[in-house]
C-alpha cells in the first residue's frame, strides 16, 4: 500500500487499482488492454485517416464554442446592434452582421449551441445504451426472449420517426434540452439493435465465446468481456449517426415550429424567423439566411466526415497496425503507449 | 416458405395494431390528453350543451367515447380505425380521412416521381463510380455525394427555393398548381391533361429536386459499394473466361446482384417517402398529406394529425410487408435463407 503515499491527489484512477494490485495483478492488465483496445486503437485510426481527422476536428470545435462560447462572447438581446446590419460593415462589432431586430447573429448561434450539444448528446446516449441493451440480450439470450424483443424492434423500426416525433413534441412540449433529444430519438435505437443483434449472433458462434461459455462464465460477463468489445465501433458510428438524426430532426422541428423555444433561439428558430423575415427577398439580408445554414451543413459534414473514417475500424487489419500495446507487455512498449497508459502502470 | 409468409403477415398486422394502440395511448391516457381537453373546452364553449351531446361531439372527432369503461374505449376506437373512420377534424369539420383522401394524391405524386430519379440516377451513378474506382471521376462524385447526403433535404429545399423560386423566379414557390389552370385528368381531353400535368409538376419541381439531390447522393453511395463488391468476385472471372461481352457482364453479372439488395430498401424507402414530406411540403407549402400534419399541428387539431401518422405507419408497413414477401421472388439467392430472420 505504499503506492497511496505515492498518488498526492488520491482521487484519479488509480485508486481503484491500488487496493486490488497486490491481489490481482490480472485486473490492471485486463483494464489497460480494455483502454487499449476501446480508446487508444481507434483513437489512433481516426487521427491517422484525413477524413476522420477533419471529422474530429469539425465537431471538437462546436464542443469548444458550445462549452465555452456563451461565457466569452455576448449574450444576443434585441437592440443591442442597428437593424440587418450586414457582415464585417462595422468591423468587428458584429462579424457576423445583425437581424432585423438588431440582434448579434454570431451571439445567437453561439448560444445555441450548448442546448443543441445537450440534446444530441442525450439523444446519442438513449440510442446506444438502448440498442446495446437490446440488441445484446436478444442476440445472446435466443429463443423466445429474442422472438419478443425483435417484434418490438421490428415495429418501431416501421413506425415513421418524424411524424411518430411531431406528435410526441406536440403532447409534450419539452422545454428541457435533454428531454427534446429523447423525443428526437425515441425510435432510433431499434435500428442499432437489430444490427447488434445480428452482430452478437456471429460472434456468439465463434470459438472463444464457446470456451468462455464451457468455462462455466455469468452470461453478463461473456456479453460484456467477450462480445461487447467487438461491436465497438458499430456502436461509435451509431452515436454518430443519432447525433446526425437529432440535428437534422430538431432543426426541422424548430424550423416548424413545433418544438418550444425562449429567448435563446435555436438555429432552426433562426432559419425560421429569416425566412419569415423576409431575408430571401432581400439580398442585403441574405446573411441573416446563410449563417444558421451554414452553421448546420458544417457540423453535419464534419459527423457524417468522422463516421466515415472511423469505418475503418471495421478492418481488422488497420485495428491490428494500431493496436500495438496490448500483447506486448512483456517487452518495454514504444512511448506512446506508455504515456498513455502511465495513469494505469504501477 | 409458407410459415415465413405467415409469420410476415401476422407481423405486418401486429404492427398496425400497436401503432394504433399508441395512438390511443397518446390521444385518451396521456396527462391532460387531446381527449379530456376537447371535452372541457367543449363544456366550457357551450354551457348549455348536455352531458350526451358533448359526448356525442368527442366520439364523433376522436373516436373516443370519454365515459366508457376503458378497454370499450380502446375497442371502439381500434375497430373505428380499422374500418376507416379517422374520426372529423375539430377545425374544418370534415372527416379526416376525406382531408387525407385529396391530398395523399399529391404527395405520392410528387414522392414517386422523386424516389424514382433519385434511384435511377443513384445507381448509374454509383455504378459508373465503382467501374472507374479511384479515377478523379470516382472521388469527385464521391466527395458529391457525399456532401449531398449530408445535409437535410429541407436545407437543400430553402436554397432551392430562395434563388430558383424568390431570387431568379423561374419556379412557383408554392401550392399544387396554377390557379388559372383547369385541373383536368381525362384520355378524352389530352392537351389540357398533359398541359396540367405540365404546371403541376413544375409547382413540385422545387420539392422534388430538393428530395432528389439527397437521396441520389445515398443511393450512389450504396451501389457503389454494393458494386465493387460484386467486381471482386470469382464468378466474373469465370464469366470473363468464358468470353461473355463486357456489356453483358456489366449488366447481367454486375449490374444485376450490385442493384438487387437494394430493392429492399427501395421498397422501404417508398413507405417512408410519405413520413419524409413532412418538412419539405411545408417549407414548399405544398398541401400534401404531410402539410396537413403539421397544419393539423398549430391548429391542435389532433384527430388529423393521428390520421395522417397512421397513414404514413401503414404505408411504412406495407412498402416492409411487400419487400420481405417479394424478394426471395426476385433474387433467387435469398430463397434458399428465406426462413431466417
Amino acid at each position: 500500500m505504499s503506492e497511496r503515499t505515492e498518488s498526492l491527489h488520491g482521487i484519479d484512477d488509480g485508486e481503484a487499482f491500488e487496493a486490488v494490485s497486490d491481489a490481482t495483478m490480472s485486473r490492471q492488465e485486463r483494464y489497460r488492454r480494455l483502454f487499449d483496445r476501446w480508446i487508444l486503437a481507434p483513437g489512433r485510426i481516426i487521427w491517422d485517416d484525413l477524413r476522420a481527422r477533419i471529422g474530429a476536428s469539425i465537431i471538437l470545435l462546436y464542443v469548444l464554442v458550445g462549452l465555452f462560447g456563451p461565457k466569452l462572447y455576448k449574450t444576443p438581446r434585441v437592440n443591442q446592434g442597428p437593424r440587418s446590419v450586414a457582415p464585417l460593415s462595422e468591423g468587428l462589432t458584429y462579424p457576423l452582421g445583425t437581424d432585423n431586430l438588431g440582434r448579434d447573429i454570431l451571439a445567437q448561434l453561439i448560444h445555441a449551441t450548448p442546448s443543441m450539444l445537450q440534446m444530441i448528446t442525450a439523444g446519442g446516449l438513449f440510442v446506444t445504451i438502448m440498442g446495446v441493451a437490446v440488441g445484446t440480450t436478444a442476440g445472446y439470450a435466443g429463443g423466445r426472449t429474442d422472438r419478443v424483443l425483435s417484434l418490438i424492434t421490428d415495429i418501431v423500426m416501421t413506425i415513421p420517426g418524424l411524424p411518430l416525433i411531431v406528435i410526441l413534441a406536440a403532447l409534450l412540449a419539452p422545454q428541457n434540452p435533454i428531454v427534446t433529444g429523447l423525443i428526437l430519438t425515441v425510435n432510433v435505437w431499434a435500428g442499432l439493435a437489430r444490427e447488434i443483434r445480428s452482430q452478437v449472433l456471429s460472434i456468439s458462434r465463434h470459438s472463444y465465446v464457446e470456451a468462455s461459455k464451457a468455462m462455466g462464465l455469468s452470461t453478463p460477463t461473456i456479453i460484456v468481456k467477450d462480445i461487447l468489445p467487438n461491436i465497438m465501433p458499430y456502436v461509435l458510428i451509431t452515436f454518430v449517426n443519432a447525433a446526425r438524426q437529432v440535428i437534422f430532426a430538431s432543426i426541422g422541428l424548430y424550423f416548424l415550429g413545433v418544438l418550444p423555444y425562449d429567448s435563446v433561439v435555436n438555429w432552426g428558430v433562426m432559419i425560421d424567423q429569416a425566412v419569415s423575415g423576409g431575408a430571401m427577398h432581400v439580398m442585403s439580408m441574405a446573411h441573416w439566411l446563410i449563417a444558421p445554414l451554414a452553421t448546420i451543413t458544417l457540423l453535419s459534414f464534419g459527423l457524417i466526415l468522422f463516421s466515415q473514417g472511423t469505418d475503418r475500424m471495421f478492418n481488422p487489419r488497420v485495428r491490428a497496425r494500431h493496436s500495438t500495446t496490448t500483447g506486448s507487455d512483456d517487452e518495454p512498449t514504444d512511448d506512446d503507449a506508455a504515456a498513455t497508459t502511465g495513469g494505469v502502470v504501477r | 416458405m409458407q410459415r415465413y409468409y405467415l409469420e410476415r403477415t401476422l407481423q405486418a398486422v401486429v404492427t398496425v395494431v400497436s401503432v394504433m394502440s399508441l395512438a390511443f395511448f397518446l390521444l385518451r391516457l396521456m396527462p391532460g390528453n387531446p381527449a379530456d381537453a376537447y371535452r372541457a373546452e367543449l363544456i366550457q364553449n357551450n354551457p348549455q350543451m348536455s352531458q350526451a351531446e358533448i359526448d356525442h361531439r368527442v366520439e364523433q372527432k376522436l373516436n373516443v367515447l370519454p365515459d366508457a369503461p376503458l378497454h370499450e374505449q380502446y375497442l371502439n376506437y381500434v375497430t373505428g380505425l380499422l374500418s376507416g373512420d379517422l374520426g372529423e377534424s375539430i377545425n374544418e369539420g370534415v372527416p379526416v380521412s376525406e382531408i387525407i383522401a385529396e391530398a395523399l394524391p399529391w404527395t405520392i405524386f410528387t414522392m414517386s416521381i422523386a424516389l424514382l430519379l433519385s434511384f435511377v440516377i443513384g445507381i448509374s451513378l454509383g455504378a459508373v463510380m465503382a467501374y472507374k474506382e479511384g479515377s478523379y471521376f470516382d472521388n469527385g462524385f464521391s466527395v458529391t455525394s457525399i456532401l449531398f447526403n449530408s445535409i437535410p433535404n429541407y436545407i437543400v429545399g430553402i436554397l432551392l427555393i430562395w434563388f430558383l423560386g424568390y431570387r431568379f423566379k423561374l419556379f412557383p414557390t408554392g401550392g399544387r398548381y396554377s390557379t388559372e389552370m383547369d385541373p383536368t385528368l381525362g384520355l378524352l381531353e389530352p392537351i389540357q391533361t398533359v398541359a396540367f400535368l405540365g404546371d403541376a409538376l413544375w409547382h413540385a419541381a422545387l420539392l422534388i429536386l430538393s428530395y432528389t439531390f439527397v437521396a441520389a447522393g445515398g443511393w450512389a453511395l450504396r451501389m457503389r459499394g454494393n458494386s465493387i463488391q460484386v467486381l471482386g468476385e470469382d464468378y466474373l472471372r469465370v464469366a470473363r473466361l468464358r468470353g461473355l461481352s463486357e456489356r453483358r457482364i456489366a449488366t447481367r453479372y454486375v449490374g444485376r446482384n450490385a442493384v438487387l439488395p437494394l430493392y429492399t430498401a427501395l421498397l422501404i424507402a417508398i413507405g417512408f417517402a410519405l413520413g419524409g414530406s413532412v418538412i419539405l411540403e411545408q417549407v414548399f407549402t405544398y398541401p400534401g398529406v404531410g402539410y396537413y400534419m403539421i397544419e393539423g399541428l398549430e391548429a391542435r387539431d389532433y384527430p388529423l394529425m393521428m390520421g395522417v401518422f397512421l397513414v404514413m405507419t401503414i404505408a411504412v408497413v406495407l412498402g416492409v410487408y411487400v419487400a420481405d414477401l417479394t424478394y426471395g421472388l426476385i433474387d433467387p439467392r435469398a430463397q434458399t435463407r428465406g426462413g431466417e430472420h
